[in-house]
């Protein structure tokens, strides 16, 4: 049913592109008379999106059209591969000046480079909507802005960050059990390393913390947030990751968890990944919200009570989370700013959230009863909706360059590389550096 | 008579007759229908080839003479691409790569291919079943065999690891090192495609004259003697086939190592499993940087020919080393 549904999606989505693409140099025609007046003229827009929920706007959609008879949403989860299917589709519907839908979501991952694509974007001040300013933290609004600060995306959710662990390891361990016990122990990243070296020490047969990436990247925003708000590129699209203090305090602290054994070898998303969070492999992830259904999915009924959920050291942390923006290429981008700002509203996000459980970015939709008290029963009941909505609070805004996304796969591939001890500790600052040159060299 | 009378009257009447033109257009025809038909016929095929396939290579080509980024500039630099990438050290590891991997699985597959076809070449009960036995790894998905593969040969989990261990043996960290990783992915592609290549060897035995054999029987060649003197010369044509078409599918490997790292384009941490493939499908699609990718493509297209060309003169020597 599932694949019967995606094809079908997939051809009504195909349908709707030639469709545009038919239509539009006859709008183009029409749409110079009319742009004055958002008459009653009967208008389509087109809304893609990506995962495999998809944005849980089907009722929002049905709403909308509803309140605007004269507008008909289609309304697409176009695929769930973001990385592979939607990005470089979307992308090259951008560069090829049609093609893409009137409102368009994109995500954290690439967020940098889609925002340096300036004229690809409808300014969405234009029409009213940077009074939405106050309706997000600082950060997610800074994101949904282009280099040259237009603003061009307005955020829906976000995936904060809070760190799973397993009660029954760290009762092997000898460590305390209770999250606010836990969170107490790690409020600092010292605590969080003397948590590390007694859970070494305890002999346990399992990593502590399943992989390099997470945790590096949790430091790295910090300090990065902490600092001038930039890490892989300034503000000029230089490639500074050699010269930047909050990376190698991020690296240094790698390679020390490392050295003291506590690091595993599962690498995100793999087969030995999967498996070690079902056996038992580590005691420790990052977790953003969403992390939460993966970890049950895949650690099964039998591993109930024994993941839990605390603070991360330093609170703030975040993976993930979208943007809803229009392409310049659209023919109602008038009407399409409108649809994006109905679809991004507090109230909105909260529908989202109730019908996929996707968290919202807005702090007024987080502080709804419905979301910040909201609790997971697979992690003790552990207080997710606060955790989370601490973790993004408190988050510093960070500069993405165009080649963050690229550079930031190439870079962790080197702290595999630490774990896995292809490199040794002296080895491995070069190698990081260079492996991040390599990418800006072959990206022209 | 009346009729030879006719046959001998028609030329006289020809020349005056008004039939001439038409005559002449239905020569025209037969002519048109002799030296174009054929042509009209083979069309298709070549028309969807240069559609689909020149006119690729060709702007491939010109595409690889650009700094060509997507979403971006287009902008002619001549052989700038090509200059990169030879002296580019990551491109040369997935060079390197490649041709470990297609030496690695290759040699061993051919070899082990022709030794089954030759016992299944035997009479024995059952042997239609076997025989179709060896071709059902065909007809598995590539990338199912990647996945499962990948778990087997999993460092902590897996099974390989698991089994070596019974003996004592340390678990391998199959994704660290070249070598290791390499025999992975090799096993993979030998799994999938020696049953293939068996099938087409066997097909190629039995039409081997029997009389080579019992002749040889009479002098008293012994069966090894004969797989090696009869069978493999014999075998000559067919085996540059499955060399030509082994090189094409190894030198252009990606399913496979993509899969072995969750289907990621990097061949592992320091790019120790990377193919040139995979290099060129992270060119444009993680770098959006076209020209490099096409650059590459072309640079892959020019390895195959070299290395075709070379396997194709040591096969060719089967016969003389007789």
């Amino acid at each position: 049913m599932i694949s019967k549904a995606a094809r079908r999606t997939k051809l009504r989505w195909l349908v709707g592109v030639a469709a545009i693409a038919l239509l539009a140099p006859a709008c183009g025609g029409d749409d110079d008379s009319s742009s004055g007046s958002s008459s009653d003229e009967p208008v389509t827009l087109t809304v893609n999106v990506f995962g495999g929920d998809g944005f849980g706007y089907d009722n929002l959609v049905k709403q909308y059209e509803q309140q605007h008879p004269n507008i008909t949403v289609d309304y697409n989860v176009v695929t769930d591969d973001y990385d592979n299917e939607y990005r470089p589709q979307l992308i090259q519907q951008l560069d090829a000046g049609s093609g893409a839908g009137d409102v368009v979501a994109i995500e954290e991952q690439g967020v940098g480079q889609m925002m340096s694509m300036d004229d690809a974007w409808v300014d969405l001040s234009d029409y009213g909507l940077d009074s939405r300013e106050s309706d997000y933290p600082a950060w997610k609004w800074d994101l949904g802005h282009t280099n040259d600060g237009k603003l061009a995306g307005l955020g829906t959710d976000v995936g904060g960050m809070a760190m799973c662990y397993r009660t029954d390891l760290f009762k092997q361990a000898g460590l305390p059990t209770n999250r606010d016990q836990v969170a107490a122990m790690w409020q600092d990243w010292d605590g969080f390393t003397q948590t590390a070296q007694k859970f070494v020490d305890s002999g346990v047969d399992s990593a502590f913390i399943d992989s390099p990436n997470q945790i590096y990247n949790i430091r790295l925003v910090q300090e990065a947030g902490n600092g001038d708000g930039t890490s892989y590129f300034d503000r000029d699209n230089n490639y500074i990751l050699a010269d930047s203090p909050a990376v190698k305090t991020a690296f240094d602290y790698v390679l020390q968890l490392n050295d003291m054994g506590a690091i595993g070898k599962f690498q995100n998303w793999t087969d030995e990944w999967n498996v070690a969070m079902e056996a038992g492999g580590f005691a420790t992830m990052g977790c953003p919200a969403w992390m939460a259904g993966v970890i049950e999915s895949t650690s099964g009924k039998q591993n109930a009570g024994n993941w839990d959920m605390a603070p991360v050291p330093g609170v703030s942390g975040n993976w993930g989370g979208s943007w809803l923006a229009v392409p310049a290429q659209s023919d109602h981008p008038e009407e399409a700013a409108a649809l994006a700002d109905f679809l991004t509203q507090p109230s909105s996000q909260l529908a989202a959230y109730k019908a996929i459980s996707v968290f919202p970015s807005a702090p007024e939709a987080q502080q709804n009863p419905a979301v910040a008290d909201s609790k997971n029963a697979y992690f003790n009941d552990a207080p997710v909706g606060q955790i989370i909505s601490d973790s993004i609070t408190s988050f510093q805004p960070v500069y993405y360059g165009e080649l963050h996304s690229a550079v930031r796969a190439a870079v962790e591939d080197v702290l595999y590389g630490v774990v896995e001890g292809t490199y040794s500790d002296d080895e491995a600052w070069d190698a990081f550096v260079s492996a991040g040159q390599e990418v800006v060299d072959t990206s022209g | 008579m009346k009729t030879a009378e006719r046959v001998a009257s028609e030329p006289q009447a020809q020349p005056a007759s008004p039939v001439r033109p038409r005559n002449r257009f239905r020569r025209f025809l037969s002519l048109v229908d002799l030296k174009a038909s054929p042509y009209l016929l083979v069309s298709p095929y070549f028309i969807l080839f240069l559609i689909f396939g020149a006119f690729p290579l060709g702007f491939t080509l010109w595409v690889s003479l650009h700094d060509w980024q997507l979403a971006g500039d287009k902008e002619w630099i001549g052989l700038d691409n090509y200059q990169f990438l030879l002296t580019n050290e990551r491109f040369r590891m997935t060079v390197v790569n490649t041709i470990g991997m297609f030496v690695l699985a290759t040699v061993p597959q051919l070899l082990l291919a022709l030794m089954v076809a030759n016992a299944l070449n035997k009479r024995f009960r059952g042997r239609l079943l076997i025989r179709l036995g060896v071709l059902i790894p065909m007809v598995t998905s590539v990338v199912a065999v990647a996945i499962v593969f990948s778990q087997i040969y999993g460092t902590k989990y897996g099974m390989v690891n698991w089994f070596l261990g019974n003996f004592g043996v340390d678990p391998i960290d199959w994704r660290k090192t070249s070598l290791a990783s390499w025999v992975a992915i090799s096993s993979m592609v030998d799994w999938r495609w020696t049953g293939y290549n068996a099938i087409i060897y066997l097909a190629a035995m039995q039409a081997i004259p029997r009389v080579l054999y019992e002749a040889a029987t009479v002098d008293g060649a012994s069966s090894r003697r004969q797989f090696w003197h009869i069978t493999v010369p014999q075998l000559k044509p067919v085996i540059i086939f499955t060399v030509f078409i082994s090189t094409i599918g190894g030198l252009t490997l990606f399913a496979e190592p993509m899969m072995f790292n969750s289907g990621r384009l990097d061949g592992g941490t320091t790019g120790q499993f990377q193919t040139v493939a995979m290099y060129i499908v992270q060119a444009f699609r993680e770098r959006n940087n076209y020209g490099l990718a096409a650059a590459a493509a072309w640079l892959l297209f020019a390895l195959i020919v070299v290395i075709a060309l070379a396997n194709y003169l040591v096969v060719n020597r089967i016969r003389e080393s007789r």
